[in-house]
């Protein structure tokens, strides 16, 4: 009860803080970089909440996040859907794909399913790439008005500020699994799904939650993407680099908690962003490589890790 | 009409046998890595253009055929190979720890290899022009074409002679060992460690050598690893883990399926029909068409 209370006013305060910084700051890019920061947030959280607490490594995160951002296009194409229509939309679509994916891939473990969800990012891709009405090859536009509401200088915080929400639902979500019954079986399918499975742990239908939830989260953070950058085409949506930065980062933060994926996406997240600006766009998958291959063999519970040694060597 | 149809069909079966075999030896090295050895080498492709652009600097700066390149990529290839599983066995393998810091491990170095090329060859599309890549030979109907005919009969050599090294010799012998058990081994005066070592260097020369049929097939880009990344751990899946010719038969599966849909649907959906066949075999036939 009362770590709730905590975690609720912390989440408040933070939400508060960083919703109000559009009335503090100029300037466009930085509102561009604190999007794809906290865009990684939704899609890290979203992506632990399978393979953190289950340890099954989803490889097709970009997939679920190009379905969300294709979701948007289509009802945008279709009935000019308003941009809350557009996330409701993707929202559902990639939950759905995640339920289908879980029904397929179910039997498999291990390798086994990381690869299944790699092929199904691939035949997702090349759907994309041969439906003419999604653009195709060449991509797509989505133009749209751009005033901004609610007495905001520009869109751009709009967007801003709808991708906070998203990062906050999506940390609430992340958070209430983990501390409820469910998240108690998921670990138990991490640590030994046969036993789990023998104690009368619901695996199969614990792992379709998982998949459904997880795949929708992530194609959540994918709906507002294509109003940020206005035309989306395949390779920038189902990027290799999109699916390794959302495990990358629950890796680097740590596993095991809500609040690990959060530390690593904004870590690692802004890092990224920095060193986008300030070396090159290669130097920026050169520092993920890099603290990727550092981490899993020097930290290997992550971030989160050494506060857990921390806080016991403290106790003692 | 119905002689066109058929000069195509034919057509499509050659191209796919040759493509197939090509893909052979860019994936005998996840056979090798990932079916015996246990290591999810993601990676892979990653090392496979790595070899593309080794080819490429030999035949710019001192002159060498793709094919004479391979003389030098495989010591270098399998030095590499030593120091990666040497790096990895350390840090992982040692002390049991989960498969997916391993895996991780291998995304990383995917990147790092990726930039690595970027930053030192440029991200331009390189190629390499011999006397071959232009000729094409006539079998009736039949068009050879000696860029796929060259890359597709070297890899025939690679891939038999691995499953000859594999079966027939004592080293080979004892890399399957390795893979059933090897404990057992340990017990038997081997030291699984050294065995593991060079499998996974020869796994990684196989890749050197495919990343050099590769660019006398196409031009190379850095980052076009990561497309090969689904297709050669498909082709392992399918034909069955672990074994050689499960992997030859997957390949040839897979090269002819991607030449008779990008010759009768359109070559946009080749990707498609290929993993909805590893999509289908891992939901019904996990264990692959050779799979124990």
């Amino acid at each position: 009860m009362k770590s709730n209370f905590r975690f609720c006013i912390g989440l408040l305060t933070a939400m508060i803080a960083l919703g109000s910084l559009p009335y503090v700051l100029q300037g466009d890019y930085f509102f561009f970089a604190a999007f794809s920061v906290l865009q990684f947030v939704v899609m890290a959280t979203a992506w632990n909440i399978l393979g953190g607490n289950t340890g099954y490594v989803n490889f097709g995160a970009a997939a679920f996040f190009a379905i969300g951002a294709y979701s948007t296009v289509a009802a945008f194409k279709l009935f000019k859907a308003s941009i809350l229509v557009c996330i409701i939309f993707g929202t559902a679509n990639a939950a759905l794909i995640g339920l289908a994916m879980g029904y397929l891939t179910l039997r498999l473990k291990g390798v086994f399913f990381s690869i299944a969800t790699l092929a199904l990012s691939v035949v997702l891709m090349t759907i994309v790439l041969n439906t003419d009405f999604l653009g195709g090859a060449r991509g797509v536009y989505v133009i749209v008005d751009r005033t901004p509401l609610f007495g905001l200088p520009r869109y751009i915080h709009l967007l801003y500020w709808i991708m906070l929400l998203i990062s906050g639902f999506a940390i609430i979500v992340a958070r209430t699994i983990q501390h409820s019954g469910m998240g108690q079986g998921l670990s138990a399918i991490r640590d030994d799904e046969g036993a789990a499975e023998c104690l009368g742990v619901p695996t199969l239908k614990l792992k379709l939650i998982a998949t459904t939830i997880s795949g929708g989260l992530m194609g959540l953070a994918g709906t507002v993407f294509p109003f940020l950058i206005t035309y989306i085409d395949p390779t920038s949506t189902f990027n290799l680099s999109i699916s390794v930065n959302s495990i990358a980062m629950p890796l680097i933060g740590g596993m095991s908690t809500w609040m690990g994926p959060v530390i690593g996406a904004l870590l690692l997240g802004s890092i990224q962003q920095i060193a986008t600006v300030t070396i090159s766009s290669a130097g920026n998958l050169l520092i993920v490589g890099f603290l990727l291959v550092l981490f899993v063999i020097l930290a290997p519970n992550g971030i989160m890790g050494w506060f857990d040694v921390w806080r016991k060597r403290r106790k003692r | 009409m119905d002689s066109q149809f058929i000069t195509l069909f034919l057509n499509a079966i050659v191209a796919g046998l040759l493509l197939g075999g090509f893909y052979a030896a860019l994936s005998v090295g996840i056979s090798i890595s990932f079916g015996m050895l246990d290591i999810v080498n993601i990676a892979h492709p990653a090392f496979i253009i790595l070899g593309s652009y080794a080819t490429f600097l030999i035949f710019t700066y001192l002159g060498l055929d793709p094919i004479l390149a391979v003389f030098i990529v495989v010591p270098v290839f399998f030095a590499l190979g030593l120091v990666v599983y040497n790096v990895y066995y350390h840090s992982f393998e040692k002390h049991g720890s989960e498969p997916l810091r391993g895996l991780a491990f291998f995304f990383g170095l995917l990147f790092i290899i990726e930039v690595t090329i970027v930053l030192t060859a440029g991200v331009d599309y390189r190629t390499v022009a011999t006397s071959y890549t232009d000729t094409t030979l006539k079998l009736g109907p039949v068009d050879l074409p000696l860029r796929l005919v060259v890359p597709f009969a070297i890899s025939m050599l690679m891939v038999l002679g691995i499953r000859w090294f594999l079966s027939k010799t004592y080293f080979g012998r004892a890399v399957s060992a390795v893979a059933q058990d090897s404990m057992a081994l340990q017990l038997m005066g081997v030291n699984p460690v050294k065995v593991k070592s060079y499998a996974f260097a020869i796994s990684i020369v196989t890749a050197g050598v495919g990343g050099a049929l590769l660019i006398i097939i196409q031009s190379v880009q850095p980052s076009m690893g990561r497309d090969y990344i689904g297709l050669v751990f498909a082709i392992c899946v399918l034909g069955g883990l672990g074994s050689v010719y499960g992997t030859l038969v997957g390949a040839f599966i897979l090269g002819i399926a991607e030449t008779f849909t990008a010759t009768f649907a359109g070559p946009s959906w080749a990707p498609a029909v290929s993993f909805g066949l590893l999509l289908l075999t891992l939901a019904f036939r996990p264990s692959g068409i050779f799979g124990r």
